[in-house]
């Protein structure tokens, strides 16, 4: 069976960890949740790294922990690789000797990442003589990322592998990590508390709150679940992913095509076809009932109004649906008002602005 | 001038020296990675007899040896019903009691390297497939060398140094259990200052250039460090 289901319990002094979830056994699955509400602990007892008693998981039809069966592999029979928040290179062994310290560990034969293309992935191959204390701290996390690929992992464990790195580091990292999701078909777990880098990377979320793991879901619906905190605030949007569908040459604009229709953006330069995500926060989407030729604004979606939640006294988010593609809009009371919006109505969504994910 | 007769103490002693130190390695190395890792109860009393023979008199270390080693004492009925005879006033004798009074110079410096690695260094190895014993030595050990380099140092240059467990469980054999401090004693007993002074001026010679190659080496790993 394909796939991560986990149950762990768990009382280390105060905080009391009670996850349970199941996720994909393909793509990336974001670990979501503010600081201190047991993302990296849960990460933790998934690695064997914490001893969580009565706990079970299993990873794509093997059983890593039973408890009830007395079954509990120990860190270095679960066939994992493991990126810590700090690179925790060993410092006495130079790049080469650090990416090849788990790559001798294993058995040629279940060897499915080759080492020039770990090395290449991440692009390290002109740091392979250093060691580890003169590099950069983003040349140090790639390292450690290529040194847990090297595993041949059947699940990559990333515990906020940028958080510790300044926004140049993570600017250079983030295109390695895509590449990574891209290429390989390692499932990742990825534990993160910033919407930009889960909007970016992840198509699964499980999201936690004091400890208990309280929703989770394709990353679509979880940004757009009006009952869940994500859908609401300054920072809330949806991910679309879009592909290259033209490339305007006269006004210099790339139309990005998806099933709920296509947005323009500035050309881009990549073919036809390329892949890319994009992401539409719900303050950047205006609604009107009649498509109007006479606005400046010129990403206009058909839409229908699916459910509609107040946000403050002033405002309201709305959830809508774009050709079967959610897209929330965040606007003033009044006007939600005058416009006499319903769910199950036909309106136009006003696209300002979307960030390109890449 | 250093007679003849002087070789054979120097030889003893860094036999001796050179033993203990071996012996302290697999015994401390291991007590001292309990005493880094454990959570037990244990760990304050089992660090507190490790720390002893840095406040005993060195003739009570000696004296209990003597009474427990002896043909009445525990430990000696044992070596004698394992037909090793007695140790008290032979070299074994003298390897066991150096051995119990370096034992906190060894185990300090390696239990105080172990810890400050932190648990990171042996999860990121478990995470990479190594097993316990694995991990314990391609990664614990080689990040704790300079520990052990103290260790090494500081455990054979204390041996050499002791002189109170020595006489008292060693006695004074020619050959078998008179190390330099003691020959010294009985070079100044007998008023042959001219070879006291030769073997003292060495040992202190001796010392400082041990001492010298221990600070000397943790001030070019901290700048290393840093």
């Amino acid at each position: 069976m394909s796939g991560i289901s986990a149950r762990f319990s768990l009382a280390l002094g105060e905080f009391r960890l009670d996850a349970g979830f199941e996720a994909p056994g393909r793509g990336v699955t974001a670990l979501f949740g503010p600081s201190g509400s047991g993302k990296t602990t849960l990460l933790r007892c998934l690695a064997g790294l914490e001893r969580a008693p009565d706990s079970y998981l299993e990873v794509n039809g093997e059983i890593w922990q039973d408890d009830s069966k007395g079954i509990y592999l120990p860190t270095h029979r679960r066939p994992l690789g493991y990126v810590f928040q700090e690179a925790s290179l060993f410092p006495h062994l130079d790049v080469r000797r650090n990416l090849e310290y788990g790559w001798k560990r294993i058995p040629a034969t279940q060897r499915r990442v080759g080492f020039d293309q770990a090395v290449e992935l991440v692009g390290i191959g002109q740091l392979l003589d250093r060691d580890p204390a003169r590099l950069s701290g983003g040349e140090r996390q790639r390292v450690a990322i290529a040194r847990a690929l090297l595993v041949s992992p059947d699940l990559l464990l990333m515990d906020e592998p940028l958080a510790a790195l300044d926004l140049a580091s993570k600017r250079d990292i983030l295109p390695y990590l895509e590449r990574l999701h891209d290429e390989l078909s390692i499932p990742v777990l990825y534990v993160s508390h910033s919407p930009d880098e889960v909007a970016r990377l992840a198509d699964y979320m499980v999201l936690m709150e004091k400890g208990k793991t309280i929703a989770s879901g394709p990353i679509h619906e979880m940004l757009t679940r009006l009952d869940l905190p994500l859908a609401h605030g300054d920072e809330a949007g949806v991910v679309v992913d879009t592909v290259i569908g033209e490339h305007d040459q006269a006004f210099h604009l790339s139309r990005l095509d998806f099933s709920g229709g296509s947005i323009s953006v500035a050309q881009q330069p990549y073919a036809l076809g390329h892949a890319m995500r994009l992401r539409i926060h719900a303050r950047d989407v205006s609604l009107a009932l009649e498509r109007h030729g006479d606005s400046s604004i010129l990403n206009i979606l058909p839409a229908r109004v699916v459910e509609i939640a107040e946000e403050n006294p002033a405002q309201v988010m709305l959830k809508l649906d774009a050709g079967g593609i959610p897209l929330l809009a965040r606007i003033t009371r009044k006007s939600c008002a005058l416009l006499e919006l319903r769910p199950g109505m036909a309106v136009f969504a006003q696209v300002k602005s979307v960030a390109l994910l890449g | 001038m250093l007679s003849l007769f002087d070789f054979a103490p120097i030889w003893l002693t860094l036999r001796l020296a050179a033993v203990t130190t071996l012996l302290l390695l697999l015994v401390g190395t291991p007590l001292a990675w309990w005493l880094a890792r454990t959570k037990s109860w244990l760990k304050g009393p089992v660090g507190a007899v490790v720390a002893l023979p840095l406040v005993l008199p060195p003739t009570v270390i000696g004296f209990y040896l003597l009474v427990a080693l002896g043909p009445q004492g525990t430990l000696g009925q044992l070596t004698q019903a394992l037909g090793l005879g007695t140790l008290p006033f032979t070299f074994a004798g003298l390897v066991v009691g150096s051995v119990l009074y370096s034992l906190p110079f060894v185990v300090q410096p390696i239990q105080n390297a172990f810890e400050s690695l932190g648990e990171r260094p042996m999860e990121a190895a478990a995470a990479l497939r190594a097993g316990p014993w694995d991990s314990f030595f391609t990664v614990a050990v080689p990040l704790a060398k300079p520990g052990f380099l103290t260790a090494i140092i500081l455990g054979f240059a204390h041996t050499v140094g002791e002189f109170g467990v020595v006489l008292m469980i060693g006695g004074n054999i020619p050959g078998q259990t008179r190390v330099v401090s003691v020959q010294i004693y009985d070079h100044v007993e007998a008023m042959e200052y001219a070879q006291a002074h030769w073997l003292a001026g060495g040992m202190l010679l001796f010392s400082f250039l041990m001492l010298l190659a221990l600070y000397g080496s943790g001030r070019r790993t901290q700048r290393a460090g840093s």
